[in-house]
């Protein structure tokens, strides 16, 4: 999965790439060739006696680390700009496929998930790309090279370099093997470290309520020790690992010194060949310590790149329709539609027809979890049907365009959300080019205009995110206000009215009367005394319709509308 | 009054109808600190949590602070430095040694007398050393990995135990996610930040100091030559630092801030495609992402150039050691092996200074979350009380438990509550409660209706003592609740919240949460009578159903009956019902409203709704109005006087016409 995201992204970007990899490769050649200078400085310009011979090799070394360091900026630069390049792609990536999901889809990852695998997931994969082209590149280069220059500089006495490799080779395999499976288990530990202190904070209150500190404490105890002593072995992992390494390449050195200190004796070694060993053999260790903090990152971005890809292979099940021809009117129409989420045994609706006429008020009715909210997210497809159609002026909502679509209808959600921003710029959302004057004509007649008019800054007021600043009442009127400014031919409004006072509520519904006279206006309610006016009522039983008519038909027909409304009008009774 | 409230008080002509507003009880819930004036262009949130510690004195506090935490494991610690000093000891001398070993290689092939003996012995001594620094090496580390890793569980634990003794105001929206990420992210950060750092640090220093020593010792003229490394070094590492030290503010802001946008567009998701928004939202983000590119990249690259110069400046000084050095040998003031040993040495002196210059940024943001974290600790709790809290030192979790299930332990009294002249506000000056009094008797149900901004929750957050009364008294069977423990009080109580707060879990385990010891049966029992029992057993695992992520997989209405279940098994004697049933339909309300007499059996009941149809039941109906009780009695000697109870019952039932088609549910 990591390597799959990275390899794509990666591969977008070949001339950068390549560029990095050979500014790399000169960079590390460099750094090689200063050991053999010194090599040559020794045995050409000490041995010998020549005091030129030192100046000029000396003068070539710092020739040598002057490229090495401009090669190393500007790897170094192309690789922050090429990682962060990506990080931005991947951000992007993810917004517009979030764009293009469903509720359903959206709801499937979670807000927050969704929104922490933009920021820090992406972090992960950005990080570990810097440590890509920065150590990666190199690591191998040196340790190949490191080689290279042993051999070259004594073939028998790299025998040690071919011994010492490989038992480097096992005990990092052996620990990484161990290291990642720890990793891995530590992030989940931390992910759940997090929901308990999530659910109490939350839950403070209830916690307290019922006197279950002592309780929770041992909960998160139990938590923390579990994380702690994941990472303790993790961390005793590799306080051991960097001394073992240590003492291989440290023992490799004496081993230099002893078997060349024979071949120099023989005559089969020149001298400076000795201190250029030891230089090597530092050079490989580093290189091996590079490429183990990259291999100890990695655990932590393929995890994130596996929930980053999840996100991006999600295919939006709600896409444009084709069709060209434009409704005719603006009935809406119902035709055995049903509705069931994947794998759930029972559908959330199941089998619902009815047709609401333009110019009428059709309402939804039915208990908690009885699909009326789910009835009208059908419309705009902020879901979609699994069976039946849906049609607006006698076009199946599936043909058309989403945008087209959604200009047809008016929204005010269950759950009032304001974004960021002043009241003006809330209410223009959908009609951004709206006077002043339309929005107060809409405030008013959203019986909002009272509390605006109080705000010291009027329509300029600011909101914050969510609109939290504003009571439920006041945030439910605003919503409702901007439904009203589009001044769309169908209105949906899911239990838009539950936060206002029942006064409230009779006068916003007087007001709405003239406004909606010739939309269609589909409503979901809790109360009965919204909707008695309506032209048609539905009352919704398990995603069944199982009544329907006007309030006075249906209190003579349907013992479950009774019932509601007994429940609600009980108090009529009572004398 | 609170900014939301005033706000709101314009709502207060009717009845608050449907869910209270979360802002209002938000801004219910605020003690005195958010409110210094009360004025209305206050609504936004006045809190900036993101705003990091300025200034260095701070830094060194907070530093200091820090390594106060390391006390427990002083002498851990001090095994630390003694390993280390032993270490780098060894590992100074080893590379001497073996300068040694050439030397004697090199008298071998220049003056033909090669001592292998000697070479034998040296290079033995080598490994020993070498050998030795290995295990100090692995004690030192595992010291530091042992006291770092026991200093983020104190951490941890401290902050977790902080959560319980923070006033609510800590938990509202604005406020959770910057405690949870303060409890989770900037612990981490400070642990890991604190290992590396520990580990490193100490080794760098003591390391640089060894070199030094040996390097003087070798040649002091060569030494020289190493030391001017440092002032050049320092003079290329600390502008650059600075530099991106801003940058990285910067980009830390910029994530903050395409955090925002994204949290936003994704949670308004909806919102935004019906109003076909999609496209400005769309350019809203690739503005702020393109801004966080743009600094993180230079925050990069700027940073990123500290290492390669770094490098530069020990390959020249490396170069200069390799010149002089040979030019010494020649001059006969140093052996071949001794130039080898020095170039080995001046390795060693310049790798820790490349990684302290490293280590500078990671040292800058330890400390901020640092600060964070301690921010979090230092924050005012609710008033200590005579019995013994978990406050922030860690105690021992088994003692806090058990005090937890003393608590817990049936309490004597039949629950008689008593308000007598209680006046309450929650900033100085402007009264949300003011002389109440009022008695519950056990087996009465008392209702509290009212529009927002009444005071009803606060009725209820005084009696579970979330806050205590300014003046006046309230006695629970002739006790004056401010002189029990909180603890004591509230297990007396079981509450229904109008948050139904549900936890990662069981079904089962979520009824059980106030009576951990309850048997299956008790269990079932609680459940039918809340109506929970249906449509839990047509989840997949019944009541063994694990509810994730606030119980979401269920309706609020459903999360509303457990919790009214989770209170009727708790078996308290008062029982507080806080707008329990307001997302539950009325029909099923009704229901519940008939299953609950039976609980109410023997218990003093307070119910708090908006809808008049929900306690219509009670024996006890208080009506309040900015604050006081304006009208109490029943139903129908409230429905007699004509006062404001008639005025709301009528604005609720308004529609009189249908009357005569209404029958009693199930009577």
């Amino acid at each position: 999965m990591l390597i799959g995201l990275m390899g794509r992204l990666l591969a977008a970007r070949k001339g950068t790439v390549l560029a990095i990899v050979l500014l790399q490769l000169v960079q590390t050649t460099a750094n090689l060739l200063l050991p053999t200078l010194n090599a040559a400085i020794i045995d050409d310009g000490v041995v010998r006696g020549q005091v030129p011979a030192i100046l000029q090799l000396g003068s070539w070394m710092a020739a040598v680390a002057l490229v090495q360091v401009a090669a190393a900026i500007a790897a170094g630069y192309l690789g922050a700009v090429a990682a962060m390049e990506l990080g931005r792609q991947l951000r992007g990536e993810l917004f517009a496929k979030v764009q293009s999901m469903s509720s359903q889809e959206v709801g499937a990852f979670g807000a927050a998930s969704l929104v922490t695998r933009a920021t820090n997931d992406v972090t992960q994969i950005q990080n570990l790309t810097v440590l890509v082209f920065t150590m990666l590149v190199a690591a191998p280069a040196i340790f190949v090279g490191g080689i290279l220059l042993a051999i070259h500089q004594d073939i028998v006495l790299s025998g040690i370099v071919v011994a010492v490799v490989p038992a480097l080779a096992v005990i990092m395999a052996l620990i990484v093997r161990k290291l990642v499976p720890l990793y891995r288990q530590g992030q989940d530990l931390i992910d759940r470290v997090g929901r308990v202190l999530r659910e109490q904070i939350i839950g403070a209150n209830v916690i307290r309520g019922f006197v279950r500190q002592g309780h929770e404490i041992r909960r998160f105890d139990a938590v923390n020790k579990d994380l702690t002593q994941n990472n303790l072995r993790s961390a005793l992992l590799v306080a051991g690992m960097m001394p073992l390494i240590m003492l291989v390449v440290n023992l490799s050195s004496v081993g230099v010194v002893w078997f060349g200190g024979h071949r120099i004796q023989s005559g089969q070694m020149r001298l400076g060949a000795l201190t250029a060993f030891i230089a090597y053999i530092l050079q490989i260790l580093i290189a091996i310590m590079m490429a183990m903090y990259v291999f100890m990152t990695a655990p932590r971005a393929a995890a994130s790149a596996e929930r980053i890809q999840a996100v991006l292979d999600t295919v939006p099940a709600i896409t444009d329709g084709t069709g060209g021809v434009a409704p005719e009117g603006h009935d809406v129409e119902f035709t055995d539609v049903s509705f069931a989420y994947p794998g759930a045994e029972a559908p959330v609706l199941d089998g619902v027809s009815f047709t609401a006429v333009s110019g009428t008020v059709t309402a939804v009715i039915g208990a908690t979890g009885s699909g009326k909210t789910t009835l009208l997210n059908l419309l705009p497809r902020f879901l979609a049907a699994t069976g039946g159609t849906i049609s607006i002026g006698g076009v199946d909502v599936r043909t058309l365009p989403l945008d087209a679509l959604r200009r047809l209808t008016a929204v005010v959600p269950q759950h009032s959300y304001l974004f960021t921003g002043t009241v003006a710029a809330n209410l223009r959302m959908g009609a951004p080019a709206a006077t002043d004057e339309d929005l107060w004509r809409v405030l008013r007649s959203a019986q909002a205009e009272d509390f605006v008019r109080r705000l010291p800054l009027g329509l300029e007021a600011p909101v914050s995110q969510g609109g939290t600043n504003f009571s439920g009442g006041q945030r439910q009127r605003l919503c409702i206000a901007r439904a009203l400014l589009r001044e769309a031919p169908v209105y949906l409004f899911d239990d838009s009215f539950s936060a206002l006072d029942y006064g409230t509520d009779r006068r916003l519904r007087e007001a709405l009367a003239p406004l909606l006279r010739t939309a269609t206006v589909l409503v979901v309610a809790e109360r009965v005394a919204t909707i008695v006016d309506a032209g048609l009522i539905l009352v919704l039983e398990g995603g069944r319709v199982v009544a329907q008519g006007t309030h006075r038909q249906l209190m003579e027909s349907s013992p479950s509308y009774r019932e509601i409304a007994a429940s609600q009008l009980v108090l009529e009774e009572t004398r | 009054m609170t900014p939301e409230q005033a706000l709101d008080a314009e709502t207060a002509a009717g009845i608050e109808a449907g869910a209270e507003a979360p802002a209002a009880r938000d801004a219910r819930d605020q003690p005195l600190v958010d409110t210094p004036s009360g004025g209305r262009n206050q609504s936004l949130p006045v809190v900036s949590p993101e705003e990091p510690p300025k200034g260095a004195r701070i830094h060194w506090r907070t530093a200091r602070r820090l390594l106060g935490l390391l006390r427990p494991s002083r002498w851990r610690m001090a095994g630390v430095i003694a390993a280390t000093c032993a270490f780098v000891a060894l590992n100074v001398a080893a590379p001497k040694l073996l300068g040694d070993a050439t030397d004697v290689v090199v008298a071998g092939a220049v003056g033909g007398n090669f001592n292998q003996a000697e070479l034998a012995a040296l290079l033995a001594l080598v490994s020993v050393l070498y050998l030795g620094a290995s295990v100090f090496s692995w004690i030192q580390g595992s010291l530091t990995a042992v006291a770092v890793q026991g200093l983020g569980y104190g951490l941890r634990a401290s902050v977790e135990r902080k959560l319980h003794v923070l006033p609510s105001s800590h938990f509202d929206e604005q406020h959770r996610g910057d405690v949870l990420s303060r409890a989770t992210n900037d612990v981490d950060n400070v642990a890991q930040a604190l290992n590396q750092l520990l580990n490193q640090l100490i080794m760098s220093l003591l390391m640089l100091t060894g070199a030094l020593a040996m390097m003087l010792w070798l040649s002091p003229v060569l030494a020289v030559i190493a030391l001017v490394s440092v002032p050049v070094s320092t003079l290329i590492t600390v502008p650059v630092a600075r530099r991106s030290q801003a940058h990285f503010t910067e980009q830390w802001a910029g994530t903050g801030d395409l955090h925002a946008r994204l949290e936003e567009s994704v949670t308004g998701h909806e919102v935004l495609k019906a109003f076909g928004r999609q496209e400005e939202a769309a350019a809203a983000f690739r503005e702020g992402n393109d801004k966080l590119f743009r600094a993180s990249a230079r925050a990069q690259y700027v940073s990123g150039v500290v290492q390669p110069l770094m490098v530069f400046v020990s390959n020249l000084n490396y170069i200069a050691v390799a010149v002089v050095g040979a030019l010494q040998v020649l001059a006969g003031a140093l052996t071949i092996g001794g130039l080898q040993a020095f170039v080995q040495f001046s390795r060693l002196f310049s790798q820790p200074m490349g990684q302290i210059g490293g280590m500078l940024t990671l040292v800058q943001s330890c400390l901020v979350s640092a600060g964070r974290v301690f921010e979090l600790l230092d924050s005012p709790e609710i008033e200590a009380e005579d019995a013994p809290q978990p406050a922030g030192k860690p105690t021992d979790p088994a003692a806090a438990a058990a005090a937890a299930a003393a608590a817990l332990a049936p309490q004597g009294g039949s629950g008689r509550v008593v308000f007598d002249h209680v006046s309450f506000g929650y900033s100085p000056g402007s009264p949300v409660v003011q002389d109440l009094s009022f008695t519950g008797e056990p087996g009465q149900t008392v209702a509290i209706v009212g529009s927002t901004g009444a005071g009803k929750t606060t009725v209820v957050n005084l009696l579970m003592r979330f806050y205590d009364p300014d003046s006046g008294r309230i006695t629970v069977d002739g006790a004056d609740t401010t002189e029990m423990s909180r603890d004591e009080l509230r297990a007396r109580i079981g509450t229904v919240l109008q948050d139904a707060w549900l936890f990662t879990g069981s079904v089962r385990d979520n009824i059980a949460y106030g009576r951990p010891d309850a048997g299956d049966d008790e269990i079932a029992a609680a459940a039918r009578a809340s109506h929970v029992d249906q449509f839990v057993r047509a989840l997949p695992g019944g009541y063994t159903t694990m509810l994730g992520n606030d119980g979401d997989s269920l309706s609020r209405g459903q999360r509303q009956l457990i919790s009214i279940a989770r209170a009727h098994l708790a078996g308290r004697n008062i029982l507080v019902l806080d707008e329990a049933t307001s997302s539950v339909d009325s029909r099923t309300e009704a229901q519940i409203r008939h299953a609950m007499r039976e609980l109410r059996q023997g218990r003093t009941s307070f119910v708090i709704a908006h809808r008049l149809s929900t306690v219509r039941d009670a024996d006890l109906i208080l009506v309040m109005d900015h604050g006081r009780i304006v009208e109490q009695g029943t139903h129908q000697q409230l429905m007699a006087k004509g006062g404001l109870y008639l005025k709301m019952y009528e604005a609720q039932f308004a529609r009189r016409e249908h009357r005569n088609d209404v029958r009693e549910p199930g009577e």
